[in-house]
């Protein structure tokens, strides 16, 4: 045996070696981008459910695949660049991404077909009282206005060079609904995925910081202190009536939304009717964590180097930021009209709760309440925006989806 | 009639995609702007319909839990008072019976949750007395 013939070969076969060809050095920066990813899930807690897998997604492709002729990769993005290319044999052939493709992008197929999003979407559904809505329905107002973020940043991305499905997939960023941005974005614009998604994830969890300031600027100390009376309670019925009305009438307004309103609805009757507890419990957590492991690693994945190290990276992440504040403003100024027409009973810090991040918003709006007033107790009257957020979303996305596709 | 404002949206939608989509992928600003508060209207009407919705259920149901509250109102004196005072058993662990005043269940049950996680206590081993709403 030659021994440094055999040296050559290994170190030929090594990864340490492709950091060295060619384009080799953005597999480096990568690495580092996710290993502080990394830090902020596990050491911030910046959303980490799904923040360590998408990071460690982002770390096993980026050792992994160099590019075109990386066999061993456990992501293949020249596979799903000839998977969407209608003039190769391979065009929509899942076979040939089982043939040839690696573990990642076997589970990829789960993104790609719009699985994981709608079963993340069940789970939220069958975690979800929508109760705070159902007895106050001004809410959904707020949940719309709270979309505003989503068009402007659209309208944003259409100035800044962005074709129409990239423009909306970016947008929905302001709809602060992590499987809805998924959803939206392996439809329109796949190749932009894994920057949305950790943009999306990101600001959901900068919530607590990007909100507050935002917040205090736009409303006074005394609309702030404003202390909400108790809404009606909602009879067991309605709960059951509620996602099955939801579920028709979304569904026939906007049939895009089906694979995510469905399953919203579905996991949310499962909860209410009373009879499906064992469904209903293991939506909420056995399911839902494995499509979380799922997700979150295969997200991850779409974020190799030659794809996610551009300038557009860079826009999607400031466009993200300005449809979290916009979408935010909207809320909130829905809300002062509301607190005006209803002579000061509605308190309009649960406006910016409109953005959907189901709790962590409506948490915001308690905090900032009860800073205003330590008697304030929000919490209840701010998750009726928040779920309100979560269909007005579905909607948006539902919209962008019908137009764009 | 909802079914019929449906296919009236989706029309809409259709005939803002060709318009939208004739010039290519890239769209010139003055579509953008048309997409975009075409796109935010639908959502508020998609949701606004959907509160009147709301609205109109609620109140079938809050009409017909009235009905139902006057019907035993009526026969409730004798049976009460015929019936002994029981008293509630305890459920197992609990620390006794908190007063509420002028303070829904929910609350409660918040503001407990939120005291013990701020003592950093678990719940069975606080001892709630009362729950008063200041006024």
């Amino acid at each position: 045996m030659d021994v440094i013939e055999t040296l050559k070969t290994l170190w030929n076969d090594s990864g340490f070696q492709s950091f060295f060809v060619d384009s080799g050095w953005k597999n480096l920066v990568m690495i580092v981008i996710s290993c502080l990813l990394l830090y902020l899930g596990i050491k911030k807690k910046f959303e980490p459910l799904l923040l360590v897998g998408i990071a460690f997604g982002c770390l096993l492709v980026n050792l992994s695949y160099f590019g075109e002729g990386s066999s061993d990769a456990l992501y293949h993005l020249d596979l799903w660049d000839n998977f969407l290319d209608p003039d190769h044999e391979d065009y929509h052939s899942y076979g040939a991404i089982l043939k040839h493709g690696g573990l990642l992008d076997i589970l990829y197929i789960g993104v790609k077909a719009g699985v994981y999003p709608s079963l993340i979407f069940m789970g939220v559904g069958a975690m979800t009282d929508f109760g705070p809505l159902i007895s106050n329905p001004k809410s959904l107002l707020l949940g719309a206005a709270a979309q505003m973020g989503v068009f402007l940043a659209f309208f944003g991305a259409i100035c800044l060079g962005f074709t129409g499905q990239e423009a909306a997939s970016i947008g929905i960023i302001g709809g602060a609904d992590g499987p809805t941005a998924i959803f939206l974005t392996t439809r329109l614009a796949p190749h932009l995925l894994g920057a949305i998604a950790i943009a999306a994830y990101s600001y959901m969890a900068l919530i607590p910081m990007i909100q507050p300031p935002i917040m205090k600027a736009l409303t006074t100390e005394k609309e702030r202190q404003v202390k909400m009376e108790q809404s009606r309670t909602v009879s067991k019925t309605e709960k059951i009536i509620f996602p099955i009305i939801v579920a028709m009438f979304v569904i026939l307004l906007l049939p895009s939304t089906a694979p995510l309103v469905g399953c919203l609805m579905l996991g949310n009757l499962w909860r209410e009717c009373g009879v499906t507890e064992r469904l209903s419990d293991t939506v909420q957590n056995a399911l839902m964590n494995i499509v979380t492991v799922f997700l979150g690693i295969s997200v991850g994945a779409t974020t190799a180097a030659t794809r996610f190290l551009s300038l557009e990276t860079i826009k999607i992440v400031g466009l993200g930021l300005a449809a979290f504040c916009f979408s935010t403003i909207g809320g909130l100024l829905v809300g002062k009209l509301m607190y005006k027409l209803s002579g000061g009973k509605i308190n309009p810090l649960i406006g910016s709760a409109g953005v959907s991040a189901v709790p962590m918003a409506a948490r915001v709006s308690q905090m900032e309440g009860q800073k205003a007033n330590p008697k304030n107790f929000l919490l209840m009257h701010a998750m009726g925006p928040n779920v309100a957020g979560v269909i007005g979303s579905a909607i948006a996305a539902g919209f962008l989806l019908a137009v764009f596709k | 009639m909802v079914e019929n404002t449906t296919i009236a949206v989706t029309e809409i939608a259709t005939k803002a995609t060709e318009a939208t989509t004739e010039s290519g992928d890239k769209l010139s600003i003055g579509e953008a702007a048309v997409t975009a508060i075409f796109g935010y209207s639908v959502v508020f009407a998609g949701l606004v319909i959907l509160m009147i919705v709301l609205y109109c259920t609620g109140a079938y149901f809050k009409s017909k839990e009235a009905k139902s509250k006057a019907v035993p109102a009526n026969n409730a004196e004798p049976v009460q008072k015929a019936a002994p005072a029981v008293e509630q058993k305890l459920a197992p662990g609990s620390a006794g019976h908190v007063k509420l005043f002028d303070v829904p269940d929910k609350e409660a049950a918040m503001i407990m949750a939120i005291v013990a996680d701020k003592m950093q206590k678990p719940l069975n081993e606080l001892h709630f007395i009362s729950i008063k709403e200041v006024k």
